[in-house]
């Protein structure tokens, strides 16, 4: 069985992002990361592996972006992925959840994955959709959201939360499963592991390399288009109550709270 | 009363737990050529540098194997723990980029105009015209070292080096009396030390010269120093600063520094220190304060008194209609001279930097020491490979160090800093005239002393301003604003007693800037239970300790504790510092 | 221009966030000059008069396919053919898992622009445009389609449901040959529920405690006021930290990020790191004795005074409130 991991480079949780008033996106300068919910996916994809229940021959890194994301890979690969693949083009900038998942599907098409996994999220904004995109074009059944992944009997048994309590859904491979932080603890790569990342085989792919058809990525290929970006309404000062009768106080909080419907 | 915070020493011997022999398994330790130990300035210089010299020397490269050169680094990466003011002198970073055009330097560009202020209360501020020489920065560069941590580490590894980061030098691995390398810190440990389900084990990392670049406080330059009793009689001393970055409105033209005022600087309290204030471009500004941790009142904060330096009219003036965008703190030595160790080497390693005390006092510069110390390091080591000779004997790094300016400059201002434990009236017109005599008076030398010797009282309570979270900020919304984003269940990182005198529990809960130690509040009441309304500083309490907000300052190891490194990647994640 | 959304039932209910999504679907529909229909997919028990119902919301159609339930590819399948049969020009998705896996689903399959975790959705020169928060919230977008259709996700509870009309919705039952590899995936087990503890990620009522409270007897007050309000016991990482409260309960930067209807925080300054974990909380009640606590700074009622005297009232009183 082969799994590719699907991985993206995000702005470090310490850089303060701010959108960049010209393009309208998210300015990506300063400081880069391998987006932490990913690093689950890696973890699933290693205990699966350990797990023993089938065998996985390959576990494969997979990114778009741009040069700079190779590091994301190297920190992939230290963690357990066996080689990396980096699809980066100019063509492919500032595509849109839409563009993005083509090309995804485009570049996974080109490696035949038995299991896709990605984490579910992404600091940077892009949340929950890129799994269930990925899938419809690569005609895989697909869960977002899991929690827990079991393969038994050639199928994976996956839990997860979803309306109304847990769910337990079995999903036939090849699929597209995108996973919570809530599936593993993932693992810290060893020091070898970490100087070894630089030797294992990584390719970088253009565009046209895996078929993606240049009208449909990047800003020209987006189907949505940010007009605006505003601050957020300015919140109303709350109340302030001092406890001077505690009766009274908890009489005035009380009404507070119903008249919300908060008592129901 | 009062109290040394020295009589309640930290439970530790760091001789004997941070140095040892190599336990990995012999086919599984890691080997490589030269290991560097801190990606800063002085790993950074030194792993480039080593680049260049071996760069024409192809045999000598691939004798040192797959890894020619590697370089571990605590914080996430180069940059993530450095925080400096900085002016930088350009010696360094000419020697190293001899074909880079000054305007390419990752710096914010030399400096034209300076000014110091003394301060002498809240909302004046005195002009010292001329600028005495030690303030003057003309052709200096401002940079920020968190930054220029980033822009080495690039180069370093454009030009082959492995820089590990999230790894922290947690052992110098000593064998038959030689330093064989260094172990990295183990991962997925619990609060209490119990490996947790993710456990990494560190790795031996296997070298023919190990060079310690951990800067302020290094953990196994201290180690080593005492295990090879290669210090100097003179103990260190340090000085604690605290810095933000503010984004403003109108550019600053020119460099600032300040004495005096919100400092006490009588004999009593002896806060030696002041403040610099420096543009970093056209739109923002690094401002700071730094002050010698030999101070005595527990109930002194470097991060409240900048907080307090802000209202000031010269300071608020510049930071009108701005906004902070980052914050750190980090000690610095300030022993000069004679606390500098006795020999910068032993067999197999080398002291760079902070870490052996290479900083300039009056001056307040040590990134190019730093950065020169490193390529002397490699050149000393580049010397002994070359001839085909271990590297056992680096007594040559000594020669190189002592006919630079690093010893000059220090000789020169070595008995400056000491007298201003006299107060700072005393002190200051002692070292007006070092100043004025080119370091000829006062002649002989000036014992320093060990921070953590230094009695402390509790004071009166101090009027520090309210934090209202715009202007003046809290200690909590600081550490955040660090990039600190550390588990809540890493291992305490940090020896100290935790039951000790109330006016030794004071002195760390102020001193401290990311808030690590807090004395409860039932631990208070029962201090002042004594019927006199008075808080008694001798009642022992139990102190909260938060080790995961710590910023890696190391300002506990100066006064009574010891600092030692986080999980590798834990702590602050400066950005601009 | 009309606008569909989905609505997911559940034992013979429909789903709050679906029935804001019909709401919000036919106000725009209305202001678009269209109108809103909803598919719903499912077995025997989407029964005329259940699906009919939806026209309280002012679906004027309901589209009704005979597929799995709780999974996403078959009602993908279902939508993507009645956009394309009826030309609908939006599709509307309430907050929730599926809501998002449907939502980008139809993306791939129609090419459509998508824009997800939508807080408000205001029509436009005859267009629809979607406000979506961003950067924990510090910025909104206005976000516009090039062309339709165009997917809507909101995020959850954010369109309100007007109190249900009149009328009732015509349902229209569409045939569906399913993709073959929207059957690979079949529901094991749905709705299971685990253990007693609450989830405090879930809950809608989060009572949370700090240091404030004193001491670690402190949180029975927490514990007790929480019972009388429905809700579960959250803790800021001090107290955590001290070992007074569990970890699982932690809110913060280190700890879990929630938006609970009603957030009341007893005894907790508001230091940032506890802040970028409850901020988008409905309404904030904060219970604190100094006036001087940030929490106050973001609460929507400040209450200066002593918890041990305010919280065992309060408890009382909710209780006697809800009888």
């Amino acid at each position: 069985m082969k799994i590719c991991v699907l991985v993206k480079e995000v702005p470090d949780a310490a850089v303060e992002k701010r959108m960049d008033p010209n393009s309208k996106r998210l300015d990506r300068s300063g400081e880069k990361n391998l987006n932490p919910f990913d690093t689950h996916a890696i973890e699933a994809a290693m205990q699966i592996r350990e797990g023993g229940a089938v065998d996985v021959d390959e576990i494969v890194a997979v990114t778009m972006g741009p040069e700079s994301a190779f590091r994301a890979l190297h920190k992939a690969v230290s963690l357990g992925a066996d080689r990396s693949v980096h699809l980066t083009d100019e063509a492919l900038a500032g595509s849109d959840v839409c563009a993005t998942g083509y090309a995804l599907g485009k570049v996974l098409e080109s490696e035949s994955p038995d299991l896709v996994l990605l984490g579910q999220q992404s600091d940077d904004g892009e949340c929950y959709t890129i799994g269930a995109v990925v899938a419809d074009h690569l005609k895989m059944p697909s869960l977002t959201q899991v929690i827990k992944i079991d393969v038994e009997g050639g199928k994976l048994r996956c839990e997860r939360q979803a309306e109304y309590g847990y769910d337990t859904v079995d999903v036939e491979l090849p699929a597209v499963i995108s996973v919570g932080d809530a599936i593993n603890e993932p693992r810290y790569p060893s020091l070898k592991a970490i100087m070894g990342a630089k030797k294992k085989q990584l390719d970088t792919k253009a565009a046209g390399d895996v078929g993606i058809e240049a009208d449909r990525v990047g800003e020209q290929g987006s189907q949505t288009q940010v007009l605006s970006i505003n601050p957020p309404p300015e919140k109303a000062g709350g109340e302030i109550i001092e406890d001077e009768d505690t009766n009274e106080t908890v009489e005035k909080i009380v009404a507070w709270l119903d008249e919300r419907k908060l008592l129901a | 009363m009062s109290t040394a915070p020295i009589e309640y020493p930290p439970p530790v011997d760091s001789a004997t737990e941070f140095v040892g022999p190599p336990t990995d398994p012999a086919d599984e330790r890691i080997e490589v050529g030269v290991a560097i130990v801190g990606g800063g300035p002085a790993g950074l210089a030194c792993a480039i540098r080593l680049t260049q010299l071996l760069a024409e020397e192809e045999t000598l490269l691939e004798s040192l194997g797959e890894v020619p050169i590697a370089l571990v680094e605590k914080g996430k990466g180069p940059g993530s723990h450095l925080l400096s003011g900085a002016m930088m002198k350009p010696s360094a970073m000419q020697k190293l980029f001899p074909d880079l055009p000054e305007e390419d330097w990752p710096t914010y560009g030399p400096v034209e105009k300076d000014t110091l202020y003394l301060l002498p209360n809240g909302k004046r501020a005195i002009p010292l015209k001329p600028t005495p020489p030690p303030f003057r920065n003309h052709g200096n560069h401002v940079t920020s070292v968190a930054q220029l941590g980033r822009w080495l580490a690039q180069q370093a590894e454009d030009a082959g080096v492995y820089i590990l980061g999230e790894t922290a030098g947690a052992k110098l691995l000593v064998a038959d009396g030689r330093v064989v390398g260094v172990r990295s810190g183990d991962k997925g440990r619990g609060r209490d030390g119990q490996p947790l389900s993710n456990f990494e084990p560190g790795s031996d990392l296997i070298a023919q010269a190990t060079v310690l670049c951990e800067g302020t406080q290094g953990h196994l330059t201290g180690a080593a120093i005492r295990h090879f009793e290669i210090g100097s009689e003179d103990p260190q001393q340090w000085e604690l600063g605290v810095k933000e970055v503010w984004e403003v409105e109108k550019p600053l033209d020119r460099v600032i520094h300040t004495m005096g005022w919100p400092l006490h600087f009588a004999a009593k309290y002896r806060e030696f220190g002041g403040s610099f204030i420096y543009p970093m471009g056209e739109d923002k500004i690094s401002l700071g304060l730094v002050v010698g941790l030999d101070y005595r009142d527990a109930r002194f904060s470097v991060h409240d008194a900048l907080q307090e330096l802000k209202g000031h009219p010269l300071v608020a003036d510049l930071l009108e209609g701005g906004k902070r965008v980052a914050w750190g703190a980090k000690t610095l030595p300030s022993g000069g001279y004679w606390a500098r160790p006795r020999q910068l080497w032993a067999p197999g390693m080398i002291l760079c930097g902070d870490g052996a005390g290479m900083l300039n006092v009056p001056t307040l510069k040590g990134v190019h020491y730093a950065m020169h110390s490193g390529m002397f390091a490699a050149e000393a080591i580049f010397e002994r490979l070359k001839a085909g000779r271990m590297c056992d004997d680096l007594s040559n790094y000594t020669a190189k160090v002592e006919s630079s300016e690093i010893e000059e400059d220090t000789y020169r201002s070595r008995n400056m800093r000491q007298p201003f434990a006299k107060g700072f009236l005393v002190g200051g017109a002692i070292a007006n005239m070092m100043e004025i005599s080119g370091g000829r008076f006062p002649g002989g030398r000036w014992a320093t002393h060990d921070d953590a010797t230094v009695d402390v009282f509790i004071g009166k309570e101090r009027d520090y301003p309210k934090p209202d979270g715009k202007k003046t900020f809290d200690k909590l919304s600081s550490v955040f604003a660090s990039g600190n984003a550390t588990r809540d269940d890493a291992p305490n990182h940090i020896r100290i007693q935790e039951k000790v005198p109330l006016e030794v529990a004071l002195m760390w809960q102020n001193m401290c800037p990311a808030q690590v130690y807090e004395v409860p509040d039932e631990e208070l009441e029962a201090a002042s239970a004594n019927g006199n309304g008075k808080l008694d500083g001798k009642h022992e309490v139990k102190l909260q300790i938060t080790p995961s907000n710590c910023v890696q300052c190391g300002a506990i190891t100066a006064k009574g504790g010891r600092l030692t490194p986080p999980e590798g990647g834990d702590g602050p994640n400066y950005q601009a510092t | 221009m009309s606008i569909l959304t989905y609505a997911l039932h559940y034992e013979g209910e429909f789903n709050k966030n679906s029935l804001g999504a019909v709401s919000e679907g036919a106000k725009l529909a209305k202001e678009l000059g269209g109108e809103a229909a909803a598919v719903v997919v499912g077995g025997d028990d989407l029964t005329d008069e259940l699906c009919a119902t939806l026209g309280q919301y002012g679906a004027t159609k309901v589209y009704r396919a005979k597929a799995p339930e709780g999974l996403a590819q078959p009602v993908v399948d279902v939508m993507a053919k009645v956009i394309q049969d009826n030309g609908y020009k939006y599709a509307l998705f309430g907050g929730g898992l599926l809501g998002f896996e449907i939502g980008a689903g139809l993306t791939a399959r129609l090419g459509a622009g998508v824009t997800m975790e939508v807080t408000a959705v205001k029509a436009q020169d005859g267009k629809l445009v979607a406000e979506r928060p961003i950067l924990q919230d510090s910025a909104i977008v206005d976000v516009g389609y090039v062309d339709e259709p165009g997917i809507i996700i909101g995020r959850l509870n954010a369109f309100d449901i007007p109190e249900a009309g009149e009328g009732a919705a015509e349902v229209i039952d569409v045939d569906i040959q399913l993709e073959a590899h929207s059957t690979k995936a079949v529901m094991v087990q749905r709705g299971e529920q685990r253990g007693a503890d609450v989830n405090i990620e879930d809950a809608d009522i989060l009572v949370a405690g700090g240091r404030g409270l004193g001491k670690p007897e402190g949180f029975e007050l927490a514990e007790a006021l929480a019972e009388a309000l429905g809700g579960a016991v959250a803790a800021t990482r001090a107290v955590v930290d001290a070992g007074w409260y569990p970890y699982a309960a932690q809110i913060g930067q280190t700890g879990k990020t929630v938006a609970p209807k009603l957030y009341l925080a007893a005894g907790i300054s508001g230091a940032i790191q506890h802040k970028v974990g409850m901020q988008n909380s409905e309404n904030i009640v904060a219970i604190n004795k100094d006036p001087n606590a940030p929490i106050f700074e973001f609460s929507d009622l400040g209450i200066v005074g002593d918890l041990n005297k305010i919280l065992p009232k309060l408890t009382d009183a909710v209780k006697a409130k809800k009888g």
